[in-house]
């Protein structure tokens, strides 16, 4: 197969993922460090705390939460910043899927509500559970699906099974949008996060996501620009754009705003969309806005001068 | 709206440039003899930046006396761990005055502000401070059981590093126990006149370390001087053997690290990403102002056309401006000649066929710029093939097998460098052990370090800088003795 | 009345390639003994023997530095066993051409035997003694090893006609060289009787040549030869012919000895030509998943 076709069985697939161009980390690492040296200021620094804002997945999953905790997260996701209406909405919230409605019906169709699903986030469940585990998503006003990939068949070499998972969920989440979390930390190597990413897109992946957030290290420049290589590349071959989530550990404006500049510089400003670019993120949000009235008011704030949900 | 970065200037209020400066020597700064002086400008702006004593035979005598002075009187008899302190000393204050030393060295040179404060600096306080170590160890450095300095040094820099490559010979000199006489490039003095106050800042004895800066009459008076022991030179290959032909029948102690003509070799196998960055990195770095650049890019023929493809995409996000500007990825031609030699070199390549591919990008009104520039279909036999550029230009060619990629690496007078781009490790030994060149970067690319040997073979001159291997040039060995 | 046999006595040729030509000039010269008498008719290379053992040496390098060390060792030290064979040949080559007593000449011998001995155990541990492991600040791997320069032309000492050419030759090739050496010129025959010897010895082809002649006439043409990578002047005494030699090896920026009064052979030679015709190379490789 080339690159731009689909796979039909588990000896192509390998055969597939095995011929793609290694990764040296300590260039992919070097790379992402000299682009984290950006130095943006002014005009783009606000334009970019902005568009980070409306890349937020504003996420909340905790055993502890409630129905109360995802409404109020939902206020805030809708109206970030009380004292500025300027301040954009984030992109979308993000739940487990037993929680959804409560999210559907708090945000509306304001913005978009995506659930974990999959067995979310180890993924040790049989494919019967979480396909049953996706449509109730679905069905409960889900219109963005972060499924985990199965990791251990993964590193067991058994991608093929992985590849059809995506495939069956996929065809599981209707018109919902696809993100596939790759759990890059459990990955290891930044050649499987290459072969992960391939993997996902051709078996139909809509976005494809750094982490689930509970597994250290979560996304990394590193992680996140050898992702956004392989969806220029993938675009190079197939014409198609894929998106790419980065979530977990970034807690930062000026963090969220090196990523800007990791996506720009990698695949270009067409990616700078929350189409194709999202953080996966719930402290994040406050320090973009922090940012955010500093560039407005021309002093530094302070933490009581945004809300806590 | 697109994300375009706002301009990210860095600040100079940490910089102060005299009007003028003399000759630093014995300690002290004074006009030369003659009174005659020369203008630095900034590359970029073209601006003056300063007016700069040019020094004459009167002075070179002062300078090398004074050297001799402190040689015999105070740094030789110095005991290794007392000049070890020194060393130190001028390391960290380096490092406390690093920013001030970047943006000058900016200004004077025309470099992005980012490789100057990320890499140049940070090298410059890392070879004082690796050599400061050795100044009472050198016993340890198999030279024998009581190695012994040379005497006066002799220290001609090239414009293209300037502090980096004053540290490169000023720092193991002393640390052996020489005194040195230094001689800055006539474009880019500025930096090593700070140097000269940093060594007063580090209470350095007086004509430990002397400067003198000219052009290259200056140099020529200096290495022919009858009282210097050892001749260091960094600069062209043309320069290099005048300075050998001068030295012939002395018994002057000489290393010369001279031009290049490298090699960067991507096989179909590399990884593919980091080789990219590798090639910009090679070539585009310091406006390839550089002897060890990636001139030659031998791409296996199977994979050229991608990789044209990845590399042509990847230049045209490089941002060429500003040097201050800390977003800035190509800074601006070091002088006008520099540029016109570029501008030379680049028309023969047109003029003999070659496919020539500039990166789009608005070339600022007043200062020298070249865009970087990639020539396809190049052969061995063209002229841009053969000859150091010294800019931003880069000579693609292809090559089947790893057999004809070493035979064309090979197929130069120069040997200072070599890369290689491939997965396979084997391959990369077998590679590394073929190419005649000093330093082999495999999947990486212009890397640099203190405790790392650097320097060629063939006409890239001989001697090493850096590393155990280093102190060889500013140490008597066993003949000698 | 008996007769006296008539000895048969031997044309000394040059050493160029493995091979014993004569030279391309037809030139010989005449070659005395230290007490005035004639010894034989040494042949006077010309210019393009010179030419010729450069481009021999050119071919025996590629072999010679591809061989592992340890293989090197061995010839070296093969060189040192055919050598003692001939012990009495160079002992009585040695007094004839240096007008020492037999006691001398056979401590030079001995000493020229050893010499080849100590430098055949050096081959496998040059890198060793002047490779090194890099700390370098950052996630490489970094070494660095010596490897030979290329073809390294010699002019042997004048004087010590066996001793002083073993002592410039061998430390040239056992790091991997190839050598094109001018041998004294007054006393050239055991160097003739040396190259016998490594004809004789398991040294590949062009990896030693010897030339015997005039350094005057055949040294600047080597010292300006682009395809020669060092000179080691040592055995040139006249002045003037070594700085032209030296401005003329800046050509092509190469390597040079300069000359040195007429050593001490016996001292121990330490590293300093070892180290004097060996390049290093410093390797980096990224340290990564």
């Amino acid at each position: 197969m080339t690159r731009d076709q689909t796979p039909s069985n588990a000896v192509e697939l390998g055969a597939f993922l095995a011929g793609l161009p290694g990764v040296d980390e300590v260039g992919a690492r070097g790379r992402a460090a000299a682009l984290g040296t950006r130095s943006i200021k002014n005009d783009a620094k606000a334009w970019a705390l902005d568009t980070a804002i409306g890349m937020v997945d504003l996420t909340t999953l905790e055993g502890m939460d409630t129905p109360g905790k995802v409404r109020a997260m939902c206020a805030k996701a809708l109206r970030p910043d009380p004292t500025d209406p300027t301040t954009p909405s984030v992109a979308a919230v993000c739940v487990y899927g037993d929680l959804v409605d409560v999210a559907r019906g708090a945000v509306g169709d304001a913005i978009h509500v995506a659930a974990v699903a999959t067995a979310f986030p180890s993924g040790r469940a049989s494919r019967q559970v979480k396909l049953m585990d996706t449509r109730e998503a679905v069905a409960a006003g889900a219109d963005e699906i972060d499924m985990v990939i199965d990791r251990g068949a993964f590193l067991a070499g058994d991608t093929w099974r992985v590849f059809e998972e995506i495939v069956a969920i996929k065809e599981a989440c209707g018109s919902a949008h696809l993100k596939v979390i790759l759990e890059t930390g459990e990955l290891r190597t930044l050649d499987n996060v290459r072969r992960a990413s391939w993997l996902a897109m051709l078996a139909g992946a809509d976005f494809i996501k750094t982490s689930t957030g509970k597994v250290t290290p979560a996304a990394t420049p590193p992680v996140t620009l050898v992702m956004l290589e392989a969806v220029r590349d993938f675009e190079r071959v197939t014409g198609r754009r894929i998106g790419v989530k980065a979530a977990g550990g970034i807690r930062t404006a000026k963090e969220a705003i090196s990523y800007l500049v990791l996506v720009k510089e990698t695949v270009g400003d067409a990616w700078l969309t929350p189409d194709l670019f999202r953080f996966g993120a719930s402290t994040l949000l406050n320090d973009l806005l922090l940012q955010r009235q500093r560039m407005a008011t021309g002093h530094y704030s302070g933490p009581d001068y945004v809300t806590i949900d | 709206m697109t994300f375009d970065y706002a301009p990210a200037p860095e600040s100079r209020a940490s910089v102060e440039i005299a009007s003028d400066y003399g000759l630093f020597i014995d300690g002290e700064f004074s006009p030369s003899a003659s009174g005659s002086s020369f203008v630095t400008v900034n590359p970029a702006t073209e601006e003056s930046l300063s007016s700069v004593a040019e020094a004459g035979s009167a002075d070179v005598d002062r300078a090398v006396a004074a050297a001799r002075r402190a040689y015999d009187a105070v740094w030789g008899p110095m005991p290794g761990r007392e000049r070890a302190k020194y060393l130190f000393r001028i390391a960290r204050i380096i490092q406390e005055r690093s920013r001030e030393l970047a943006v000058l060295e900016s200004l004077d040179n025309g470099k992005p502000i980012k490789e100057s404060r990320d890499v140049d600096l940070p090298l410059v306080a890392a070879h004082f401070f690796y050599h400061a170590g050795w100044a009472d160890k050198l016993e340890h450095a198999g030279y024998g059981p009581a190695p012994q300095p040379l005497g006066v040094a002799a220290q001609v820099i090239p414009w293209n590093f300037p502090l980096l490559m004053l540290a490169w010979k000023v720092a193991p000199a002393l640390a052996c126990g020489n005194t040195v006489v230094v001689k800055p490039a006539e474009t880019t003095p500025l930096t090593a006149l700070a140097f000269a106050d940093i060594c007063r800042q580090a209470d350095l004895p007086p004509g430990v370390v002397n400067i003198l800066t000219g052009a290259g009459e200056t140099g020529r008076l200096l290495v022919e001087h009858p009282d210097v022991n050892k001749v260091a030179f960094t600069g062209s290959t043309e320069v290099g053997r005048s300075i050998m032909r001068t030295l012939a029948g002395t018994d002057k102690r000489l290393t010369l690290e001279l031009g290049g003509k490298a090699a960067n070799i991507v096989f179909d196998d590399a990884p593919i990403d980091e080789a990219i960055e590798g090639i910009v990195n090679g070539i585009f770095f310091n406006q390839g102002h550089v002897c060890c650049a990636g001139s030659r890019l031998l791409v296996q023929e199977s994979v050229a056309e991608d990789v044209l493809e990845r590399l042509k995409a990847r230049l045209s996000t490089l941002r060429l401006g500003d040097p201050l500007d800390k977003n800035t990825d190509i800074g601006a031609i070091n002088s006008a000649e520099q540029l016109a030699r570029i501008d030379e070199l680049a028309k023969s390549g047109q003029g003999e066929g070659a496919e020539r591919w500039s990166a789009p990008c608005e070339i600022p009104e007043r200062g020298w710029w070249f865009p970087p520039t990639v020539f396809t279909g190049v052969t061995q036999a063209h002229r841009i093939a053969r000859e150091e550029i010294f800019g931003p230009v880069l000579s693609v060619l292809t090559f089947r097998t790893p057999d004809e990629a070493v035979q064309k690496a090979n197929n130069t007078p120069y040997g200072l460098s070599a890369g290689i781009w491939t997965e396979k490790g084997s391959r990369i030994l077998w590679m590394a052990q073929q190419l005649r060149a000093g330093v082999v970067w495999a999947n990486t690319f212009n890397r640099f370090d203190p405790t790392s040997p650097f320097g060629g073979y063939k006409e890239s001159g001989f001697g090493r800088e850096g590393g155990l291997h280093g102190l060889g040039a500013y140490l008597k060995t066993e003949a000698a003795r | 009345m008996t007769h006296d046999r008539i000895g048969v006595r031997k044309t000394h040729k040059l050493f160029i390639g493995g091979a014993f030509p004569r030279s391309e000039s037809g030139r010989t010269y005449e070659v005395a003994t230290a007490t005035g008498d004639f010894w034989s008719n040494a042949s006077k290379a010309s210019r393009k023997d010179a030419r010729n053992a450069v481009i021999a040496a050119r071919t025996g390098f590629g072999k010679w530095s591809a061989a592992t060390a340890y293989n090197r060792g061995q010839v070296l030290y093969r060189i040192a066993e055919v050598m003692e064979d001939r012990r009495a040949q160079f002992i009585d080559e040695v007094m004839a051409g240096e007008g020492v007593d037999e006691a001398a000449a056979r401590q030079q011998v001995d000493a020229a035997i050893d010499r080849w001995v100590w430098y055949a155990g050096w081959t496998d541990k040059i890198a060793q003694a002047l490779g090194t492991a890099n700390p370098v600040a950052g996630p490489y791997f970094n070494f660095s090893i010596p490897e030979p320069s290329g073809v390294v032309a010699c002019v042997a000492p004048q004087a010590s006609s066996l001793l002083g050419l073993v002592s410039v030759i061998a430390p040239v090739i056992a790091s991997g060289n190839s050598v094109v050496a001018m041998a004294s010129t007054e006393r050239p025959i055991p160097a003739i009787t040396l190259a016998e010897v490594m004809a004789t010895s398991d040294v590949p082809a062009g990896v030693v040549n010897l030339l015997t002649g005039d350094p005057a006439e055949i040294l600047p043409w080597l010292a300006s030869h682009a395809d020669v990578n060092a000179v080691d002047l040592t055995g040139v005494t006249d002045r003037d012919l070594a700085i032209s030699a030296e401005r003329e090896a800046a050509g092509t920026i190469k390597r040079v000895l300069r000359p040195a009064p007429e050593a001490d052979w016996n001292a121990d030679p330490g590293m300093d030509r070892l180290r004097t015709f060996v390049e290093i190379k410093t390797v980096w490789h990224p340290m990564g998943l």
